[in-house]
């Protein structure tokens, strides 16, 4: 016999090793680093977000709810009685760093939410509207309509009916969002409804609903959550543009966008107030999209560098 | 061709009278009584009653839309609930700042990506490709407003070269009105340059490996003759696509800028509007905006032929 091993034995059957899928993931982000940068960030904002009630229980962080007159608008640094301020107090005498590190639960939330909102309601819309030719045309005319108007605008006309809430920028943004979303999967969908595998499946005598969820919607889940990735950082960074403009959530929540809002007509004295949760906002949304082109690349190497 | 340009603005059609419905509807969704609002705040109920009749709220639904439609179409876009203005010429009077932010900051945009994504293309891997690469990666991720309050600091603030805000009107003075639009425009042009940088590498890498480059470049032609007239021409069409995408990006933007450099156009019109919970004016401008999107995705869509010619117009 021959002292093969298995995996030459495998490559001559024209076979792959099996990996386990956690070893196949572990291994697609140990080669792409700006993959492991973007998630060592995430998990990191991750964990503090999550640790922050136990954190002001502890008296680690400071109340970012608490207003403090006498400490307003300090710079970051000690005060004069000696207490840490890290990065700063606000107009309202509110602590800067722990509005931050609060402001990032209110951003996780929201993009989370809206990724996952927008991913399964527009890929339901996409499946439907590229498998039912009958529908196709109604269903898509209509996202278009949706899609013609600029994301913002709608967002903050929606956010004007509704009143500001979190759910309600949750549910804007993704009425936003779910359109462009459906638009991919659509196209996903048309050419899988032309392979043979539908063929066959067809021939064999599958129902519709069968073909369609397992012959169809199982190949649209690389595309939706490559996608989802980016939904996440761009309504990270819508939230803070509704509540930067005063239609997000209510002023007083320490979101990013509420402290840069309510700091801004001080950006000339105390530019930390708006520098800093933009600088929170910048790094989570870069660290999500580095997260979302490694996961690209190793969900479908054809895509590799593109756009 | 003219049939192609007839079949684009016709399937325009159906997106603008969706737009209108939609826009339409908040009208009716929008908490608070218009009809209340415009009558004053001590208006009894027969003066609000009176009022809605005298604003035709009291029609059925279809019959207001029928009157809605008309009156767009006719360039009647009704008055402001708050002031009493017609809200055309409310508009009209912030058309001048907001098309020249959007137009000099997408022309910035073209200027600083199109190079940066041809040269990153042909110079692979090269310190260049990677700084345009990374560059490009910050520009997604970077807000508007925050990037327009650094901007500021550092070069109104601290070397004051350029002034912190305002607008100059065109008829005023020409170079003021450049010297104001400056820094709004590049801050709006850097994060829109982003995505098109992108997709011009992209292209361009692709093109660059086709057998017709490689022919034209053992002709023994320059490089800058293959890249320009070999390769991007070749490239150019996704390239489009993506400016088109882009747009919707950038008119989102003109609203985030026109509040961050207070320049008084029709982005800070709809949140000084929603401010006063005026919904005619949130309803028309958006109309307004929504029009001018559609009609520049329907030149693209028409430049497509002239940029490429394989384009088949008759399908």
């Amino acid at each position: 016999m021959s002292n093969k091993t298995d995996a030459q034995d495998l490559a001559f059957q024209g076979l792959r090793e099996k990996v386990p899928w956690h070893k196949a993931a572990l291994r697609a982000v140990l080669r792409n680093p700006n993959m492991l940068i973007g998630i060592v960030f995430i998990s990191l904002v991750v964990t503090l977000a999550l640790l922050c009630p136990l954190l002001i229980k502890l008296g680690i962080l400071r109340d970012p709810f608490v207003f403090d007159p006498l400490n307003r608008l300090l710079p970051p640094g000690r005060s004069e009685e000696g207490d840490l301020f890290l990065f700063g107090t606000g107009p309202l005498g509110r602590d800067i760093f722990s509005m931050v590190i609060y402001g990032s639960r209110i951003s996780l939330v929201v993009g989370l939410s809206v990724a996952i909102l927008a991913a399964v309601i527009g890929s339901a819309i996409g499946i439907i509207a590229g498998y039912f030719s009958r529908l196709d045309d109604i269903v898509m005319r209509f996202m278009d309509g949706i899609m013609a108007i600029p994301g913002i605008l709608l967002a903050i006309v929606l956010m004007a009916i509704l009143g500001p809430k979190l759910e309600n920028v949750i549910f804007a943004l993704t009425v936003v969002d779910a359109p462009r979303t459906s638009r991919i999967v659509r196209s996903v969908v048309l050419t899988i409804r032309e392979s043979q595998y539908v063929d066959a499946a067809n021939a064999f005598g599958a129902s519709k609903t069968r073909i369609l969820l397992r012959h169809i919607a199982p190949n649209t889940f690389a595309p939706v959550i490559v996608q989802a990735t980016f939904l996440f950082a761009s309504a990270i960074l819508s939230e803070a543009s509704l509540s930067f403009l005063g239609a997000g959530v209510p002023p007083d929540i320490p979101t990013w966008g509420n402290i840069i809002g309510e700091g801004r007509i001080y950006f000339i004295g105390n530019s930390n107030i708006v520098i800093l949760p933009s600088l929170g906002l910048f790094f989570l949304a870069l660290a999500v999209n580095m997260f979302g082109d490694g996961l690209r690349d190793s969900l479908d190497p054809k895509l590799r560098g593109k756009t | 061709m003219q049939r192609y340009i007839l079949k684009r603005l016709l399937a325009a059609i159906p997106t603008m009278a969706i737009v209108g419905v939609v826009v339409f509807s908040i009208i009716h969704l929008a908490p608070g009584d218009p009809a209340a609002i415009m009558a004053g705040e001590d208006a009894d109920y027969e003066q609000v009653e009176a009022m809605r009749e005298s604003m035709g709220l009291l029609d059925p639904i279809p019959v207001q839309f029928w009157r809605f439609v008309s009156g767009v179409a006719q360039g009647d876009l009704g008055e402001s609930i708050f002031s009493g203005h017609k809200v055309s010429a409310l508009i009209l009077d912030r058309v001048e700042p907001t098309l020249s932010l959007a137009l000099l900051s997408l022309s910035l945009s073209i200027l600083i990506s199109i190079p940066a994504g041809v040269l990153a293309a042909w110079k692979m891997n090269s310190v260049f490709d990677r700084v345009v690469m990374i560059l490009a990666l910050t520009g997604y991720a970077v807000p508007y407003f925050a990037l327009g309050y650094v901007i500021i600091f550092l070069l109104a603030v601290q070397v004051e070269w350029f002034p912190a805000g305002g607008y100059i009107y065109l008829s005023e003075d020409f170079w003021g009105y450049l010297h104001h639009l400056l820094l709004p425009s590049f801050v709006l042009g850097f994060a829109g340059s982003a995505l098109i940088t992108r997709m011009t590498r992209a292209t361009m890498l692709e093109v660059l490996k086709e057998d017709y480059v490689r022919t034209a470049r053992s002709k023994g032609l320059g490089e800058t003759i293959v890249l320009l007239r070999h390769a991007f021409r070749n490239a150019a069409n996704p390239v489009l696509t993506v400016i088109g995408f882009s747009i919707a990006g950038f008119i989102s933007g003109v609203v985030i800028t026109e509040t961050v450099f207070a320049i008084p156009g029709m982005g800070r019109l709809i949140t000084e509007s929603i401010a006063q919970r005026d919904f005619q004016i949130i309803q028309s401008t958006i109309l307004v905006v929504a029009l001018i999107y559609v009609l520049v995705n329907l030149t693209i869509d028409i430049l497509y032929v002239f940029v490429d010619p394989r384009i088949r117009y008759d399908s």
